[in-house]
C-alpha cells in the first residue's frame, strides 16, 4: 500500500513538472549544461594537481550538479508550492504518512536525477573514454546518501521560504555553498589542506568524493569511512531538522 | 468499553495553543459530546468559538492537550493507521494543485485510498463529471468544493467529517450538496458537520451542539433547541396607552416583557393563549395594534441567544427538554 499510495502521489507530480516548463528546463537540462560550461573553467587550472582528466572532474562534479539542481532546487520549489496551495495539509488528513508524502513529492525528482546518473555513466564510459566503475558499492552509497541528504535538506530549506518566488532565493546559499567548496567545479584536493578540511565537512562534499572514488578509484578505506560518517551525519542531522521544525501548512 | 453504539466519543476535550499559562490560549475547553451511528450532528458557532479546532481532534490531525476522543472506538491520533481508512474529511479550504484537471487529482487521491470508488463515479457524486478534464485553478470555488467533498467520498468512508462544505456553493448546488448528504446518512454513514448556515443544520441535522468561546453550551435536536426558547409578540402600544392597562402578563403566560419607545415584545412558551389573550383584551377595548407580529423561535435566535457575547435574553428563565447551562449567561 505504501507503495502504491507514493506512486499516485508520485504521478501526480510528474504531471506537475511536465507542466512547469521552468522546473523541467532546470531538471533536464541545467545540470548537463553545467558540467558542460565548467568543463572550460576547470582545463585552465591544472586539473593534474587533483589527480584527474578534465573529463573525469567535470563528469563526475556533475553528480553533484544532479543532486543541487534537479533534486534539492526542485524539491524546495514544489514543496513550498504544495504547502501554500494547502495541497500537503489536504494530504496529510487521508491515509498516507508524513514520510510517504514527502518521498511521494520527491518521487519524480528522484527518478529523473537517477535516470541522469545513469546517462553519465554510460556517456562517460562508451564515448569519452573515461574507466568502468571502479567501486560501485561506494558509488552507489554515495548517491543514496547524496539523494536522502538532498531531499532532507530541501524539505528543511522550506521552512525559511513563505512564497514560491522566495523559494529559489532560499536555496541560494546551499547551492553557492556547493558549488564553490564540495568539490564539483573543482576537486577539492586543489585547495591549501585548511581550506580543504573545511570544504571536506560540507554536506554535498563527501557524497561527491564518494560517488568519485567510487567511479574512479583512488579512495582508501579511511577516506571512504570519512566520507560515510560525513554524509550520514549531515543526513541525519537534515533528518532531525525536518521533523522539528517542517511546517505543513501556511504561517497563518 | 463505554462505546455501545456511538461513532465518535469526545469526553472532557482540551486544546490549547502556545505555552500554558497567560501566554497560551486553550481554544477547546472540556468539550464532551457523542455521535450516534448514523447520526448526522452539527456543530455550531461562531467565528472563533472552537468548532475547527474541535473538528481537527476529532480527525486526528492534532493531539488534544487533554481529555478524550475515540472514533470508531480508537484514537484518531495514535491509531491513525486504523481510522484513516474508515474515514473521509473535507478541510474548512481545500488544498489542490492547480494545475492538475478535477479528474487527475481524484485519481491521485484514488491512489491514496483503500477501496477507493473509480474516479469518474466519484465525480459524479458531486455533479463534476462534465468538469472532469478541467484544471483546479479553472474550476469555481464552489466546484472546487464539490470536488473537496469527492475526495472526502472517495473511499466510501463509515464518517464523514465536513468542516463548512457548502461555503461558497450557489443555493441549487447547496441543495444538491444536501441531498447527497442525505443519502450518505441513509447508507448509514455517520457525518459530524460544521456550517456558518444555520438553515443547513436545521434541515439536515439529527442533533446539534452550539459552541461558545471552546465550550459546548447546548446540545439536542433542533427542535429542542429551539423549543427552549420563547416566542415573541411585538407591537406598539396606543397612545395613552401603557403596558400596566394589559391583562396580567401572568395570565397570559408571558414569561418577560420588554418596552421600548412605545414598543413591547412579549416572551412565552404558549404562543397560542397569549396571543388569544391579547387579540381579545384589544378588540374588547376596541384597539388596533400596529406592527403586530408574532413569532415562534428560530435556530437563528437561539444560535444569537447562545451563542452571541451578550448576556442572552430571558434565557435565564428558560428550562426544559434541553440539557443547557454550562456557563450560559455568565460572562
Amino acid at each position: 500500500m505504501t507503495t502504491t499510495r507514493m506512486l499516485a502521489m508520485g504521478r501526480a507530480e510528474l504531471l506537475l513538472l511536465s507542466r512547469n516548463k521552468m522546473a523541467l528546463y532546470v531538471a533536464l537540462l541545467l545540470p548537463a549544461f553545467m558540467a558542460w560550461a565548467m568543463r572550460n573553467g576547470i582545463s585552465k587550472i591544472d586539473p593534474e594537481d587533483a589527480g584527474m582528466s578534465v573529463n573525469e572532474i567535470a563528469l563526475t562534479g556533475a553528480f553533484g550538479y544532479i543532486l543541487l539542481f534537479v533534486v534539492y532546487q526542485n524539491l524546495v520549489s514544489s514543496l513550498v508550492a504544495r504547502r501554500e496551495e494547502l495541497v500537503l495539509k489536504r494530504l496529510r488528513t487521508g491515509e498516507a504518512s508524513d514520510v510517504e508524502i514527502l518521498a511521494g513529492t520527491a518521487l519524480p525528482s528522484v527518478a529523473v536525477a537517477l535516470a541522469q546518473c545513469v546517462v553519465l555513466l554510460v556517456a562517460g564510459i562508451a564515448w569519452l573514454d573515461l574507466r568502468a566503475v571502479t567501486r560501485p558499492d561506494l558509488l552507489l552509497a554515495g548517491l543514496v546518501l547524496g539523494l536522502a541528504m538532498s531531499i532532507a535538506l530541501a524539505a528543511v530549506t522550506t521552512v525559511i521560504a513563505k512564497t514560491v518566488e522566495s523559494a529559489q532565493l532560499v536555496t541560494t546559499p546551499l547551492m553557492v555553498v556547493s558549488l564553490m567548496g564540495s568539490g564539483l567545479v573543482v576537486p577539492v584536493e586543489i585547495f591549501p589542506d585548511t581550506v580543504a578540511e573545511v570544504c571536506r565537512l560540507l554536506p554535498l562534499t563527501p557524497v561527491v568524493e564518494l560517488m568519485r572514488g567510487g567511479w574512479l578509484g583512488g579512495m582508501d578505506a579511511g577516506e571512504a569511512l570519512r566520507s560515510l560518517a560525513t554524509a550520514l551525519a549531515w543526513t541525519a542531522l537534515a533528518v532531525f531538522a525536518v521533523r522539528r521544525w517542517f511546517r505543513w501548512e501556511p504561517r497563518r | 468499553m463505554d462505546i455501545g453504539d456511538s461513532v465518535i466519543d469526545v469526553t472532557g476535550l482540551r486544546r490549547r495553543y502556545g505555552p500554558a499559562g497567560g501566554k497560551g490560549f486553550e481554544a477547546v475547553r472540556d468539550v464532551s459530546f457523542t455521535v450516534g451511528r448514523g447520526e448526522l450532528f452539527a456543530l455550531l458557532g461562531t467565528n472563533g468559538a472552537g468548532k475547527t479546532s474541535t473538528v481537527e481532534l476529532l480527525e486526528g490531525l492534532a493531539r488534544p492537550t487533554g481529555g478524550r476522543v475515540r472514533v470508531l472506538g480508537h484514537d484518531p491520533y495514535a491509531e491513525r493507521r486504523v481510522v484513516r481508512p474508515r474515514v473521509g474529511m473535507m478541510l474548512q479550504e481545500g488544498g489542490f494543485p492547480s494545475d492538475l484537471t478535477a479528474a487527475e487529482t481524484v485519481r491521485m487521491w484514488a491512489g491514496c485510498t483503500t477501496g477507493a470508488r473509480p474516479v469518474d463515479e466519484a465525480l459524479g457524486l458531486v455533479k463534476l463529471a462534465k468538469r472532469r478534464d478541467v484544471r483546479v485553478k479553472q474550476l469555481s470555488g464552489g466546484e472546487r468544493r464539490r470536488l473537496d467533498l469527492a475526495l472526502a467520498l472517495i473511499g466510501r468512508p463509515e464518517v464523514l467529517f465536513l468542516d463548512e462544505p457548502t461555503t461558497g456553493l450557489d443555493p441549487e448546488a447547496r441543495h444538491d450538496t444536501w441531498e447527497l448528504v442525505r443519502r450518505l446518512r441513509a447508507d448509514g454513514t455517520t457525518v459530524l458537520l460544521t456550517t456558518h448556515y444555520l438553515e443547513e443544520a436545521e434541515a439536515l441535522a439529527d442533533r446539534l451542539a452550539i459552541m461558545r468561546e471552546g465550550q459546548v453550551v447546548v446540545t439536542g435536536s433542533p427542535g429542542e433547541v429551539i423549543g427552549a426558547y420563547p416566542a415573541r409578540i411585538r407591537f406598539a402600544m396606543p397612545p395613552g396607552w401603557f403596558v400596566g392597562d394589559l391583562p396580567p402578563l401572568g395570565e397570559l403566560g408571558v414569561l418577560r416583557h420588554e418596552e421600548t419607545d412605545g414598543r413591547i415584545e412579549l416572551q412565552t412558551h404558549e404562543l397560542q393563549r397569549t396571543l388569544t389573550g391579547l387579540l381579545v383584551w384589544a378588540r374588547d377595548k376596541g384597539l388596533e395594534l400596529d406592527g403586530l407580529d408574532a413569532r415562534t423561535a428560530s435556530l437563528e435566535e437561539a444560535f444569537l441567544a447562545i451563542a452571541g457575547a451578550g448576556a442572552p435574553t430571558g434565557a435565564s428563565e428558560t428550562s426544559g427538554a434541553v440539557g443547557t447551562n454550562t456557563g450560559r449567561g455568565e460572562r
